[in-house]
């Protein structure tokens, strides 16, 4: 079946079972590959994406669910003051080590500085405590939030 | 030190400019290092100079987030003497012509310290020679600064770019003829290099194993037996080919070796779901074989009633133990435990194979890919040199991505469907389907004398068997800590059999022995009264090299000066023994050396009277010798290591039944989150010793430095992981 869905600004046509997971149509049909599998049961937050702004599991989301809800995916973050800003507080501080779990911590993340902007360490853990880092690197994430809210104009 | 002949070698790059070829004989001294079949295998490094002055350094070894795609570069780019800005970094492929191309045992930094930078040293002689020529003044007389040659006695300057191409016809210097650069010069090494991957992992490019994508691609998954090599007696598997996006499902018989293509059934569709959603209709028999007595309670009933009788075999026997436990005024006796541990790599095993016309096109997120390699090659019935490997990107690795399962399954996959095909495993494949962090059990006793002094030691430690052998990473060195130490000591080993495969977990055998020792340590020093840093200093005595015992794991001894400093310098930067803390909160100190680095850790923790654990903060203090190559990296991999071990004492911990593992997703096995995350602080002692690994090391001691907070916390003591399964509540 077709369904059509708004990813990062642009409608886009994908002719699929209605059961499909959001987070498989946009890796494998519309290849937009930085949105991570990691567990497939909501439990470790790597495929996180905005529908609406909110932060969801996108491997728990049917498509056939997603109907006019805008999507936004770590391609399109750095287009928002937030996003950038965090892209630049990752890049200064030098977060990742391995990497897989990034782009879901800051998809988190950005949702949290769009509504709390200069969040504390505890509306951090509570935003993120959904995305693992199996390097664990918690300290610098947590450090990059709390300069992306001071650097970022948000 | 490198032996006298050298194969380095010049060439044209294509396009221009000076391609640099090294062929190393491997040093000699990677024998002393433990690091096993390094003997006759060649290195091979690449620098290329473009006429524009661009430097492409390749990196040679696979990249699984321990900052080795920056750090051997970083090496070449120094003693080449260029900025690093005019640097880029190309992954190889498996390449013969490489040496040892492999991310394990933190031992990149020893085995390459010296061989790499000679390579730059290498091309920057040569850049030399060749604007001397120019010039008609003798090499000695010229210089170089970043990226240019200088004549020092005119202050004339050719850019490296315009010598690229008469320097690749300049002689080639014996290595060990060149000087290498004063660690007091350097400019690169020593630097806070950042990581010029992380521009392409925020914005979500695909440089993952999982993101490769090849023209006419299927996807698959595979089932296996959960009781680890069951046989496949029958399958619904015509049913499965009927289903929708199906292009293929076939059996599969595989082998008996449990590192090998095991028998399951494959299932290949247009889209990785399909595919997935397809497997869950399928119905297999299984001959699960003989599990009798594979449970985690009858593991643990069997290591009881073995540590009742007399061990299988001695490891290590030092005076007389009798003798020591009869001068010992305080004796002290437990049993602990760890369980099994799944590598947890959040990126699940993958890879995308392609077969066809008598050859295999790889991509693979692999630790080890030669012997990767050497396994596809045998299954398929191929020569090696049919196969490429394409090293990419892994999503974690922490000793997973040392073994090829995947490898071979996806190439075999490939070969069937007769198309290219990206094998993905679900996470309940990949806890399933692991080489384990084996189980230990350790029976302690101890004995301090009345003077406060560990006067004997003993352990009896039951490990498993693997068709009669030690499983892999199950064993104890029988130098162990404390041994070399203690008058009369004692290591005893027995072994029950496992049906399911171990294997290397990051730090390896430390951590499950570091938890152990140094929590029975923690015992002892309370035993005897003692503050347990007093305690431990006393333990380690004057400073000296004590020598390993020979053996094929010799290494280079172990130095109980360097350990001394690292604890005094943990010690003094977490304020250990000048703070009281309100019951409830507690410092716990652990010290361990592993992978040539020496480590002590302070935990400041706190129970709250219900049992929930918040971990204050931990003090990390290392000594991995004379050179942090990047400290932006050291200490992101110090306080992963660190927190990877608190993550895994406090949540995670496998369990065996009927010949299974029970947990499959993160909600049963708990890795550390934000929330219990706490502050690391990480401090080097830079000491003049060659420069070591960096990957491993930090973790070992985290796990009794966290378990000996709880007891100075609440008085009780963790004997048993993961700590999530006890109750630490007590009456405020």
């Amino acid at each position: 079946m077709t369904y059509t869905i708004e990813v990062n600004g642009t409608r886009r046509s994908v002719d699929v079972d209605g059961e499909t997971p959001l987070l498989w149509v946009l890796r494998d049909v519309l290849d937009l590959k930085g949105t991570k599998f990691g567990c497939g049961a909501a439990q470790c937050g790597a495929c996180t994406v905005h529908s609406d702004g909110h932060p969801i599991r996108a491997c728990q989301m049917p498509i056939a669910a997603v109907g006019d809800a805008r999507i936004t995916t770590i391609e399109a973050i750095g287009q928002t003051q937030v996003g950038k800003s965090l892209q630049d507080a990752w890049i200064a501080l030098d977060v990742p080590q391995c990497g897989y779990c990034q782009a879901g911590q800051m998809m988190s993340a950005a949702a949290l500085l769009a509504r709390t902007p200069k969040p504390s360490d505890s509306d951090i853990n509570d935003a993120m405590n959904g995305n693992l880092c199996r390097c664990a690197t918690y300290t610098r994430i947590r450090a990059a939030i709390h300069r992306a809210a001071a650097t970022g104009s948000i | 030190m490198l032996a006298r002949r050298n194969f380095l070698k010049a060439s044209l790059a294509a396009g221009g400019g000076l391609l640099l070829t090294a062929t190393l004989p491997t040093p000699s001294k990677a024998a002393t290092l433990g690091v096993p079949g390094t003997d006759a295998v060649m290195l091979n490094a690449y620098v290329r100079i473009a006429p524009s002055g661009q430097v492409t350094v390749t990196a040679k070894n696979p990249e699984v987030g321990q900052g080795v795609k920056m750090m051997l570069p970083m090496l070449i780019a120094e003693e080449l003497d260029v900025t690093w800005d005019a640097v880029q970094i190309e992954q190889a492929d498996l390449d013969p012509r490489y040496f040892s191309q492999t991310a394990g045992g933190s031992t990149a930094t020893p085995l390459n310290w010296l061989p790499l930078r000679k390579v730059g040293a290498a091309g920057r002689h040569m850049l030399i020679a060749a604007a001397a020529a120019q010039w008609g003044v003798p090499a000695a007389e010229c210089d170089t600064t970043p990226g240019q040659v200088v004549h020092r006695p005119t202050g004339r300057t050719l850019g490296y770019g315009a010598l690229a191409t008469q320097a690749a016809a300049m002689p080639v210097p014996h290595l060990d003829t060149l000087t290498l650069k004063d660690p007091k010069t350097f400019r690169i090494i020593g630097q806070p290099i950042r990581n010029l991957e992380v521009p392409r992992i925020v914005t979500g490019q695909p440089i993952f194993g999982i993101d490769v994508t090849v023209p006419g691609m299927l996807y698959a998954v595979f089932q296996k037996c959960d009781v680890h090599g069951g046989r496949l007696v029958r399958s619904n598997v015509d049913e499965i080919r009927a289903l929708p996006g199906v292009r293929a499902a076939f059996e599969v018989k595989g082998g008996r070796n449990l590192r090998g293509l095991l028998d399951g059934v494959a299932v290949v569709a247009d889209s990785w779901w399909l595919a997935n959603r397809a497997r869950q209709q399928l119905d297999i028999t299984w001959d699960e074989g003989d599990i009798t007595g594979q449970s985690s309670a009858e593991f643990l009933a069997t290591a009881e009633r073995l540590a009742k009788g007399k061990p299988g075999d001695i490891l290590r026997r030092d005076g007389d133990i009798a003798t020591g436990f009869s001068k010992a005024a305080h004796v002290v006796e437990a049993a602990y435990q760890y369980p099994f541990l799944s590598h947890i790599d959040l990126e699940p095993q993958n890879c995308t194979a392609h077969v066809a016309d008598g050859r295999v096109e790889i991509w693979a997120p692999t630790q080890n890919p030669a012997p990767g390699s050497k396994l596809v090659a045998a299954t398929l019935g191929i020569p090696d040199s049919a196969i490429t490997v394409h090293m990419i990107r892994a999503g974690g690795g922490f000793g997973r991505r040392l073994s090829n399962d995947y490898m071979v399954e996806a190439a075999w996959i490939s070969k069937v469907a007769g198309a290219p095909v990206k094998l993905l495993w679900t996470r309940e494949d990949d806890m399933r389907h692991d080489f384990y962090r084996p189980a230990g059990y350790h029976f302690f006793k101890g004995g301090v004398d009345a003077g406060g002094r560990l006067v004997a030691f003993s352990d009896h430690f039951v490990t498993f068997s693997e068709d009669g052998a030690m499983a892999a990473s199950a064993e104890m060195p029988p130098a162990e800590y404390p041994a070399r130490l203690v008058e009369h000591l004692e290591y005893g080993v027995s072994m029950m059999p496992l049906r399911a495969p171990t294997g290397p977990l990051r730090a390896p055998r430390s951590n499950g022995l570091g938890f152990v020792f140094q929590s029975f340590l923690d015992e002892l020093a309370h035993a005897a009264g003692r503050d347990p840093m007093v305690f431990a200093l006393d333990l380690l005595g004057p400073p000296q090299l004590l020598p390993d015992p020979p053996g094929p794991r010799q290494g280079p001894g172990f130095d109980t000066g360097r350990m001394r400093g690292v604890i005094e310098l943990v010690a003094a930067k977490s304020g250990w023994g000048q703070r009281s803390f309100a019951k409830g909160t507690g410092m716990g100190l652990a010290y361990y050396f592993s992978h040539l680095g020496y480590f002590a850790e302070v935990v400041q923790a706190t129970v709250s009277s219900g049992g929930d654990i918040t971990i204050d903060k931990v003090w990390v203090a290392g000594d991995i010798g004379s050179q942090i190559i990047n400290p932006l990296n050291a200490e992101n991999q110090a306080q992963g290591a660190a927190l990877d071990g608190l993550g895994t004492a406090l949540g995670h911990g496998l369990t065996v039944a009927g010949g299974k593992i029970v947990q499959g997703n993160f909600d049963t096995v708990l890795p550390l989150r934000m929330r219990q995350s706490p502050p690391v602080e990480v401090h080097f002692n830079v000491t003049n010793h060659p420069p070591t690994g960096l990957g491993e090391p930090a973790l070992p001691p985290a796990l009794p430095a966290l378990a000996n907070a709880i007891f100075a916390a609440t008085g009780k003591r963790i004997r048993s992981l993961p700590i999530k399964d006890h109750d630490l509540s007590y009456s405020a």
